[in-house]
């Protein structure tokens, strides 16, 4: 029987060694799983190389902890701002940066997820992140060569999976979670609901289980809200 | 100083206004994040426009009211915001391939500077000292079909923003089409910047004056 759910956080983190990389999903808090994270920056690994589209925000939980324990020693991403971990780290040059465009960085982590080695994209030709990179004309347009990037570990949040780890999203939580999911050697989903097999509708899965090895449930895993004229009445 | 206060700058609700009444029915639009967000308030009734959030939405629609907030549901600035009838929902490599591919109409950026070449430099002010943070500027500005940009003319300390080169790290060469100043409407084409429409009050010679490559003029 296929079961790839994990009774409990040290199961799903198992196996997570020093100096791996690590695909972080998530956009803002939405999709970010949060309680992997935590636990990873508990963990004790060191030296980790983490892609991720930013650097986490608050101190206190996911990447901005991850970040302040001091686990990560190189951030791939595009938007590293608004998080103080991140700024303590940095300006003591204690964390490597590589700043990729947001759609690059999408796509070289699909391209891993595939099987491609490099695509060229006009995206950043000309500019200071196109330096030391492979430039070719193509149909009259500069395109940048760029490389896939895939992980050890891919840390990702869904809606709801099944035992075999299909999975749905909801709302903007999709964001970088499936393509992560496929450019991860080991998928870990942290989940709020899982159901039985059959349950999920085919027509609807987002993900196919092949691409995830290991499911942790975690519940009331909604994201906190964004607006601070929200109602009190928070997650539903 | 006086002659600068003969004109009244296009305020930012004005500024959005003109750049809202200036998409077409059925575009595909992006907006960025600050003032570009203003132009969804301001899109004519009636008109059918699409807003695309790079996060996987389009289809966007307003801020929710009190209570209504969906925590799953964000815009690329992270804030909550409201789906649409019609609206879809897709991953990132999907909703760069919406902007990489060519399929959003129109991106409405913030920016730096501009050149008269349509050079873009909207992500970073500087070479090395502070923590550099692109997003998605650059998908945005080298994939959209139309790439306009809305800004203050001149900077607070009063240097033009318009310029034959940029200074500033690009974020895009030849990218913008057109830019929607708090004192003119500005083409950017082959041959410059043409002037299609200035502020109240402003003249051609205040608006050359105010600007760092040459003007031509072909008022609309």
């Amino acid at each position: 029987m296929i079961d790839k759910q994990v009774p409990d956080m040290a199961a799903a983190l198992a196996d997570i060694s020093d100096c791996a990389s690590v695909l972080v999903g998530g956009f803002g808090a939405v999709g970010q799983p949060n309680a992997l994270i935590d636990a990873l920056a508990l963990s004790g690994v060191r030296n980790l190389t983490v892609i991720a589209n930013n650097a986490g925000f608050e101190p206190q939980t996911g990447l901005g902890k991850l970040i302040g324990s001091g686990a990560v020693s190189k951030l791939i991403c595009s938007f590293p701002r608004g998080s103080t971990a991140f700024d303590a780290r940095y300006e003591k040059g204690e964390i490597e940066l590589e700043v990729v465009p947001q759609g690059t960085l999408a796509e070289r982590i699909r391209a891993a997820g595939a099987g491609i080695g490099a695509f060229y994209t006009p995206t950043g030709a000309g500019t200071r992140l196109a330096e030391g990179k492979e430039t070719r004309n193509i149909g009259g347009r500069d395109h940048v060569l760029e490389y896939a990037l895939g992980a050890d570990v891919a840390l990702i949040q869904a809606y709801t999976a099944d035992r075999w780890g299909n999975l749905t999203y909801k709302g903007s939580g999709r964001n970088f979670n499936p393509i992560m999911a496929m450019a991860g050697r080991l998928t870990i989903a942290q989940v709020a609901n899982v159901v039985p097999l059959g349950e999920l509708d085919p027509n609807v899965i987002v993900t196919p289980g092949i691409f995830v090895n290991r499911v942790l449930t975690v519940a009331g895993g909604d994201p906190p809200l964004a607006t601070t004229s929200a109602s009190k009445e928070g997650a539903r | 100083m006086t002659a600068a206060q003969d004109h009244t700058p296009f305020s930012r609700k004005e500024m959005a206004g003109l750049v809202a009444n200036d998409i077409a029915e059925g575009w595909y639009v992006n907006l960025g994040i600050g003032l570009p967000t203003l132009v969804a308030d301001h899109i004519p009734a009636g008109r059918e426009v699409v807003l695309h959030s790079e996060n996987g939405i389009l289809g966007m629609g307003p801020v929710p009211g009190p209570n209504e907030a969906d925590p799953w549901l964000v815009n690329a600035g992270k804030e909550n915001v409201t789906l649409v009838a019609g609206a879809a929902l897709f991953h990132h490599a999907d909703s760069f391939a919406m902007i990489r591919g060519g399929h959003i109409d129109l991106c409405v950026l913030g920016t730096f500077e501009i050149a008269e070449t349509g050079d873009l430099a909207n992500w970073s002010t500087s070479g090395s000292d502070r923590t550099p943070a692109v997003g998605g500027a650059m998908d945005l500005a080298a994939g959209a079909r139309n790439v306009w940009v809305m800004t203050t003319h001149v900077t607070k300390a009063g240097e033009p923003k318009l310029v034959r080169q940029c200074r500033y790290p690009l974020t895009a060469a030849k990218a913008v089409n057109r830019i929607y100043s708090d004192l003119a409407v500005i083409d950017v084409t082959e041959g410059g910047f043409v002037v299609r429409a200035m502020a109240p009050g402003m003249t051609q010679g205040r608006l050359q004056e105010l600007t760092g490559a040459p003007l031509a003029f072909s008022l609309r």
